[in-house]
């Protein structure tokens, strides 16, 4: 079957078995790689893309379902020497170490910043519950995206420091 | 195993199957007559786990996203109404069920994950009957009517067992509608992998009587009559100490024995009183 489904603001037509999953045809169709598969039980978030700007892991989509839809994946996000402020941050603040949960993780603390009324740092730990790092124990992760949140959406975040 | 199974690992698990977009109720249930063995998907949170695990091999998958009149919430006197195919990050967020009956914003809020609760919705949740989930002691406790394609539900008639409802083959629901409580409050112990129920209690009080809903406990969600008892007439914390709590029915597995649920219950009950 044929899908039109705009990724990273381009519009591609897509020739797909009707059960492919979205995080297989972004990865083999469209060569992003970026968008990780860790468990594909839908429980590490690793495979986390935007879909029509929510945050949904892609590993637990049928690609049929996005037809018509945009989705954005961390390649959409920023560049090297333009880095979105979620990734610069996570640079900034070491929030990472093998790397491989990072893709998922910044795609979710960019809907976590944008999605959520208030974040301070009891709300961003609940709101990684869908995502798993196996290296770093969060809280450096916890650190980046209460600071990306400070520049992002300065008016949401209600206290000054993660520490 | 080829080395072509193995690169289309992810998709290629799946069994095969034919893909439709239902644009309409007529559609969907006209698609699910016509096909050998038709499925319906609502947010897929489920069903598509249950594809990539080769336990179920339907013919065709029925999308019911298109169907615009699945979706959306609106209160209607005393009646908070639920488009089927809304999503838990949806309820969790409405102004409309955060006015009306709070403890269900906060229910929702507490299923799954955020990128779960992007794609889950009520009605998927609701009709897979899942023993662990959260909407079923909604539906059970908030004097509630499950509407289908065929006819209103009673909410307390709707679960009859593990996965098993009220449900007849090709009836779909199109909505859910609560009645809204005096009071109400949900207490959860959830499952700290799977954020699952492993015990989940709802208390409402409509003029004056305590309803007392559980899931997770047993096949699935059901009214905890005994408790309801104890609590009309005293509505205290020593009240559900002293209430029996019937575990031939509870579930017993590696997260939790029967017993264990059943205090679950006597606990997830208390912080629903107190939260009251």
């Amino acid at each position: 079957m044929k899908i039109s489904v705009t990724v990273n603001g381009v519009d591609e037509e897509l020739e797909i078995t009707p059960n492919a999953l979205l995080a297989d045809v972004i990865r083999d169709q469209l060569y992003l790689s970026g968008t990780h598969i860790g468990c594909d039980t839908s429980q590490c978030g690793a495979c986390t893309v935007h879909l029509n700007g929510m945050a949904v892991k892609a590993c637990t989509v049928l690609a049929a379902q996005v037809d018509g839809q945009a989705v954005t994946t961390i390649e959409g996000i920023g560049s090297p020497a333009d880095l979105h402020p979620m990734q610069a941050a996570f640079k900034e603040h070491h929030a990472l170490q093998c790397g491989f949960c990072t893709p998922g993780m910044i795609m979710r603390g960019i809907d976590l910043v944008n999605n959520s009324e208030v974040l301070d740092e009891a709300a961003i730990r609940e709101g990684l519950e869908g995502n798993i790092c196996r290296c770093t124990g969060y809280h450096n992760i916890v650190k980046a995206m209460f600071n990306a949140a400070l520049e992002m959406a300065p008016g949401k975040t209600t206290e000054q420091e993660v520490v | 195993m080829s080395a072509e199974q193995i690169l289309i690992w992810g998709g290629g698990i799946m069994y095969e199957f034919k893909y439709h977009k239902a644009s309409s109720l007529d559609e969907a249930q006209s698609l699910k007559t016509n096909t050998a063995d038709g499925i319906y998907l609502a947010g897929g949170q489920t069903l598509i786990p249950t594809f990539k695990q080769r336990l179920a091999a339907p013919s065709d998958v029925i999308d019911l996203a298109g169907i615009e009149e699945l979706r959306g919430i609106s209160t209607s006197g005393s009646v908070l109404s639920i488009g089927a195919m809304t999503l838990h990050a949806e309820v969790a967020a409405s102004t409309e069920v955060r006015d009306s009956i709070p403890a269900l914003a906060v229910l929702a809020g507490l299923i799954g994950d955020a990128q779960v609760r992007n794609r889950g919705t009520i009605g998927g949740s609701v009709a897979n009957s899942d023993p662990a989930a959260d909407y079923p002691a909604a539906v059970v406790t908030l004097n509630s009517s499950v509407i289908t394609t065929q006819r209103t539900i009673v909410g307390t008639e709707f679960f009859q067992g593990l996965f098993e409802t009220a449900l007849t083959e090709g009836e779909l629901i199109t909505r859910l509608e609560f009645t809204v409580p005096d009071r109400c409050a949900y207490a959860k112990f959830p499952n700290p992998a799977s954020r699952y129920a492993v015990v989940g209690v709802m208390i409402a009080e409509y003029s004056g009587k305590i309803q007392v809903g559980v899931t997770g406990a047993a096949g699935c969600a059901f009214r905890a009559l005994a408790l309801e008892d104890a609590l009309n007439s005293d509505a205290s914390s020593a009240a559900i100490d002293a209430v029996h709590i019937d575990v031939e029915n509870f579930n017993s597995d590696m997260h939790a024995s029967a017993e264990y649920r059943a205090q679950l219950v006597r606990v997830m009950a208390k912080r629903a009183l107190a939260a009251l």
